[in-house]
């Protein structure tokens, strides 16, 4: 029976799960802000290489 | 060897671990702690798995000592950092689970808690160590002399914290070998999903870096010497390549090299 | 064979010129001593106590040995990085381990050098009987190896990293945190109130030497990474 008491001891159960997912959830906003980062430079690249493309595609290598 | 893909892999995490915790609130039967001993099925296989995240990152780094090659430095690296972020929750989650069954927020006679706060307090210095030596292979290097010597740190530490103190409170793992059969089940669903968590959180990062590795590359070919890519690595990790970086485990740390 | 005698011979002048130059300069063993001696009486005034016995004269002791350790511990390998001996172990047909067990020595010599006044000043300090004294020396000695094992390991590591003397304390002390407890849990049933007891020494002798020999393995394993450029 899946009893859930919401006495003191199902708060603190529930604290404990709570940490765990909030752990993951903060771990998974910052990879979220880095995706975004990569996205940013991703999008700036493929401009500068349209840019060199269309541009005689020049290389200053 | 065919590794299932990472969405693959997560997918089942998300299975095995919703199962998991499934079986803790609708299946597992109370004990004599009372309510209170649900918080074992998450406390325990985020220690083991953080544990043997420290001695899997040991073992990587082994493998770049002996072979020079810095995926396996990449590796270590986020195999430490994950097992520090569980390591975390493993404290939280012990320092509650004191709190409701003994009334305080630390308890020091709980030796498999302090001897895994000793580990983890080690192993926190791995971020200063690496931030500190600047050139990046021998930084590397380095950090996988610490990777070795903090690895067979833990076994023995934990034997010396287990001698210190007599085990006054029944640690309720030690008598894992008389739980009865459905919180057995329950526990080892409970740990096989935390630890499909661990690999799969570890092949994210490592992905993540790869690809910030690679668009560093791109940018270099695609500006030349002079515009160095911005500060590829994020505060978070110290380790990562600088702008100046040329190691060339930038290309695909995911794949070693042939 | 000639390898292993030019190994040992590394060894020995590496060793005998470590000592010389620390007879001579006197950096790091009167500067351990006088910080053990000062502690104490910090310690006498912190527990506000002028007698222990026990876990309390164990704890005080260790962890003002443990402490003035490290700053023979930080200093251990300024002269090579500075004046290029990293490069000269290199360089000649020498096995690095030469270093590192000269080095080790050249620590453990220290440190006995300093529980040979401290212990005696602690003594007078805070004993009521010495009869304890002659097997913890003996324990001390066995700690000696293990602070010298990990100490010359982590110094390595820090000796080329920029926050050298940070780094030192804050690796260090978690990795001596089994030594202590072992040396500590010995010494405190060698201080005991009642006079020295012996019952259940010998796990603790067992945890330390299980100790010791582990991370010397460590240090001869990894040692000739710690060498390269």
């Amino acid at each position: 029976m899946p009893a859930l008491p919401l006495d003191e001891a199902g708060k603190y159960v529930a604290a404990a799960y709570v940490v765990f997912v909030a752990l993951i959830l903060v771990y998974v906003a910052i990879m979220a802000a880095k995706l975004e980062r990569i996205q940013r430079e991703l999008g700036e690249l493929a401009d500068l290489a349209e840019q060199k493309h269309s541009g005689g595609g020049v290389s200053d290598v | 060897m065919k590794v299932p893909s990472l969405r693959a892999q997560a997918a089942a995490t998300v299975a095995i671990l919703a199962a998991g915790f499934t079986l803790v609130f609708f299946y597992a039967p109370l004990d004599t702690e009372g309510f209170i001993q649900k918080i074992f099925y998450l406390h325990v296989p985020l220690a083991i798995c953080s544990l043997a995240g420290f001695v899997v990152a040991g073992i990587h780094a082994i493998r770049h000592l002996r072979s020079g090659d810095p995926v396996h430095d990449a590796r270590s690296y986020v195999s430490i950092h994950l097992s520090v972020i569980f390591g975390i929750a493993v404290l939280a989650t012990g320092s509650i689970w004191a709190r409701a069954q003994w009334g305080k927020w630390w308890v020091w006679d709980e030796p498999t808690l302090v001897s895994f706060l000793i580990v983890f307090l080690l192993y926190v210095t791995y971020y200063p160590l690496r931030y500190a030596i600047e050139d990046r292979e021998r930084q590397a290097r380095y950090a996988s002399v610490f990777a070795i010597t903090a690895g067979a740190f833990v076994p023995l530490n934990f034997l010396a914290v287990r001698l210190a103190d007599p085990l006054i409170h029944p640690r309720t793992f030690s008598s894992a070998g008389g739980l009865p059969g459905s919180m057995l089940l329950t526990f080892v669903v409970c740990l096989a999903g935390i630890a499909l968590l661990w690999l799969s959180l570890v092949r994210f990062e490592l992905t993540a870096k790869s690809a910030s590795a690679k668009l560093a590359r791109l940018r270099r070919a695609l500006e030349g010497e002079a515009h160095p890519p911005p500060l590829a690595g994020s505060r978070i990790a110290p380790g990562l390549p600088s702008r100046t970086a040329s190691a060339s485990w930038m290309n695909d740390p995911t794949t070693p090299r042939s | 064979m000639s390898a292993r005698t030019s190994s040992f011979r590394a060894f020995e002048t590496i060793l005998a010129k470590d000592l010389r130059v620390e007879l001579r300069t006197l950096q790091s063993v009167p500067a351990m001593v006088l910080f053990a001696v000062t502690t104490f009486v910090l310690f006498r005034f912190g527990l506000d106590r002028d007698a222990l016995s026990g876990s309390l004269a164990a704890g005080v002791l260790l962890a003002t040995v443990l402490f003035a350790a490290i700053l023979a511990i930080n200093r251990l390998f300024v002269a090579e990085r500075d004046e290029g001996g990293f490069d000269a172990i290199r360089l000649a047909p020498v096995d690095g381990t030469a270093l590192l067990a000269a080095k080790t020595a050249a620590l453990v010599v220290y440190l006995l050098l300093l529980e040979a006044i401290a212990l005696p000043v602690f003594a007078i300090f805070f004993l009521d009987s010495w009869a304890g004294l002659a097997p913890l020396a003996g324990i001390l000695a066995l700690t000696d190896l293990g602070l010298a094992a990990t100490g010359v390991l982590v110094s390595a590591i820090a000796a080329n990293s920029s926050a050298r003397d940070l780094l030192v304390p804050l690796v260090l002390l978690p990795l001596l945190v089994p030594v202590m407890i072992a040396a500590g849990g010995a010494a405190e049933l060698l201080l005991a109130n009642g006079g020295p007891s012996y019952d259940g020494i010998a796990k603790w002798l067992g945890v330390l030497a299980l100790y010791d020999v582990v991370f010397l393995l460590v240090g001869y394993a990894v040692y000739d990474f710690l060498l390269e450029d």
